[in-house]
């Protein structure tokens, strides 16, 4: 079995539990997988203002890594830091083992991290099948099987192909950004707030669906939300953020039972 | 009956002109959200290069080649260099800049071209054809302005609906952001889209000059009627430039025969006023606002 991750996987881990993870998916065990993403001692501001605090956290191959933490607490900014959207004060950003701190936005998708921005991030005058074809035009052309893949994973884009994607419903546009990232073949799945504005059974629903992508194909996601609860029940590690700042992370069942870190942190 | 048929011929042959200048400024406009006031000017200097090419013995056709291209060159340039500093920045620096760019840019073409009139040679005749025993107001120079006009329209649908690059630059047009983290080069996206408009700005000014005169402050009126006809179109939607550019250009014509010619400026304007407070937005305001 070769390693979907390459020399990612290589990293940090036993050469027996990447393999593992590569196999398996590593479907929320409790074992340790290679970073695909590390992030060390980022700090970045708003003016005078810091939004982000010397924050240090890993996205471990084919695993959900939730980011938590109430509105104003970094979260977003992390992400926009993270693919280059906001440039870092101190701190370092590594992706698959290279150092991508000081890349450029529109590098970042060519090297596997895909990055759907808070609000659903489609691009309303376009129609569904545009926005898909946008997604993959930095890679030249893209055979036909792709796009059906991504229609077979979210059939109700089918119907919807030719209109505008502002005729499109919360969870059609969730589904259509989610499916426009994964046209670029990502290894790591950036996720801002997908839940925003969505039913439970909606969100249930793309959370359910982000799960079996990351089991079958080996995605490697990084989730943030302030829906704490839908995200540790899906995620595998929760990172809680608090001003800037990580306040603890660990394995999202045991942050899912710790009651006094939830009325504290997490607001469930 | 007749007169009420070459009055209507007049309008839509400078009407399709107009829609081709209001098409560049929209091609800008939806991609920077910046009114380009210098279009007229870049147009212009792109017209006297043409004429010098001509004037020394050069073809039309070379002539027309070589002006489109340096208004190609000359947009990309004046994109990067001018507009990028002031992109996303408050609405009235770059208002400020490109009027800046449209009173420098006619000063030199006074400096390098002189500031009189100069006749424009028109590629084809100038004379209407005869239908049975009457002369329409058609000629064959007309009848290039519309296939010239047509061809480019033609051409930008194509480029935007059927091609990769086409593609690439709506998206950058209307989600900066999004693009970018799709990997599109998005500043290379709003060159090129400045540069494109440079070039059907450029045409537009070599069709209106063909046959007429030219002078650095020719294209004046232009900018007028081309602002007007795109605002009526809604300033975002390029068929609304056309039908926009199409409607002033009868309207300026019926206004021209029946009422007076002195008149068609202060109707531009009242049209502008009119449309401005009855529907803000356009006629083709697309009803739905923008979601990020």
């Amino acid at each position: 079995m070769t390693q979907p991750n390459g020399a990612s996987l290589s990293k940090g881990a036993t050469a027996a539990s990447a393999a593992g993870s590569a196999a398996t998916g590593a479907a929320g065990g409790a074992r340790t997988a290679a970073p695909v993403l590390e992030v060390e001692g980022l700090s970045a501001a708003y003016g005078p203002v810091r939004a982000l605090d010397g924050v240090s956290l890993q996205a471990e191959a084919g695993r959900i890594t939730a980011v938590l933490g109430a509105n104003g607490a970094g979260k977003t900014t992390l992400l926009r830091t993270i693919s280059g959207l906001v440039r870092p004060t101190a701190g370092r950003v590594v992706l698959g083992g290279e150092d991508v701190t000081r890349a450029q936005v529109e590098a970042m998708v060519t090297k596997g991290m895909s990055h759907v921005p808070e609000g659903r991030g489609v691009i309303a005058e376009l129609t569904v099948d545009e926005n898909l074809r946008v997604g993959s035009l930095f890679r030249g052309k893209v055979g036909k099987d792709e796009f059906d893949r991504v229609y077979d994973f979210f059939p109700r884009l089918v119907e919807r192909r030719d209109n505008p994607a502002h005729t499109l419903s919360g969870g059609e546009r969730q589904m259509l950004v989610i499916g426009r990232a994964l046209l670029a073949q990502p290894r790591l799945l950036l996720l801002d707030e997908p839940s925003l504005g969505l039913a439970p059974r909606i969100v249930a629903q793309i959370f359910a669906l982000l799960r079996n992508l990351v089991d079958s194909e080996g995605l490697s996601v990084l989730l943030v939300e302030q829906n704490a609860r839908s995200a540790l029940s899906v995620a595998d590690v929760g990172v809680v953020l608090n001003l800037g700042r990580v306040v603890v992370t660990d394995e999202a069942h045991r942050l899912a039972g710790d009651e006094e870190l939830r009325h504290a942190y997490l607001g469930f | 009956m007749q007169q009420f048929v070459n009055v209507t011929l007049t309008g839509l042959i400078s009407g399709s002109v107009y829609a081709a200048f209001a098409l560049a400024l929209v091609l800008i406009w939806r991609s920077t959200r910046i009114v380009n006031f210098a279009q007229g000017s870049m147009a212009a200097a792109t017209s006297f290069i043409a004429l010098a090419l001509i004037q020394a013995g050069q073809s039309y056709w070379l002539a027309l080649v070589v002006a489109l291209a340096s208004g190609f060159v000359i947009g990309a340039v004046i994109e990067r260099v001018v507009i990028r500093p002031v992109e996303g920045g408050p609405e009235l620096n770059a208002v400020i800049v490109t009027l800046g760019l449209f009173v420098a840019i006619q000063a030199l073409i006074a400096i390098v071209f002189g500031s009189s009139f100069e006749s424009f040679p028109a590629p084809f005749g100038l004379r209407g054809f005869t239908v049975g025993e009457t002369t329409i107001a058609l000629t064959p120079n007309s009848i290039y302005v519309l296939v010239a006009v047509v061809l480019t329209m033609a051409g930008l649908i194509a480029l935007f609906r059927f091609t990769r690059l086409g593609l690439a630059m709506r998206a950058s047009a209307f989600g900066q952001e999004v693009a970018r983290l799709l990997g599109v080069r998005v500043g290379r996206m709003l060159t090129l889209g400045w540069a494109l408009a440079a070039v059907v700005g450029s045409l537009s000014g070599l069709l209106i000059a063909g046959g007429g005169l030219v002078y650095p402050a020719y294209m004046d009126a232009l900018i007028v009627f081309g602002f007007v006809a795109a605002v009526l179109g809604g300033l975002d939607s390029p068929v609304g430039a056309v039908v926009g550019g199409l409607t002033i250009g009868l309207a300026l014509s019926y206004v021209s025969a029946y009422l007076d010619p002195a008149l068609v400026n202060l109707a531009a304007l009242v049209i502008l006023m009119v449309v401005l407070l009855v529907r803000p937005g356009g006629l083709f305001a697309s009803s739905t606002a923008r979601r990020a």
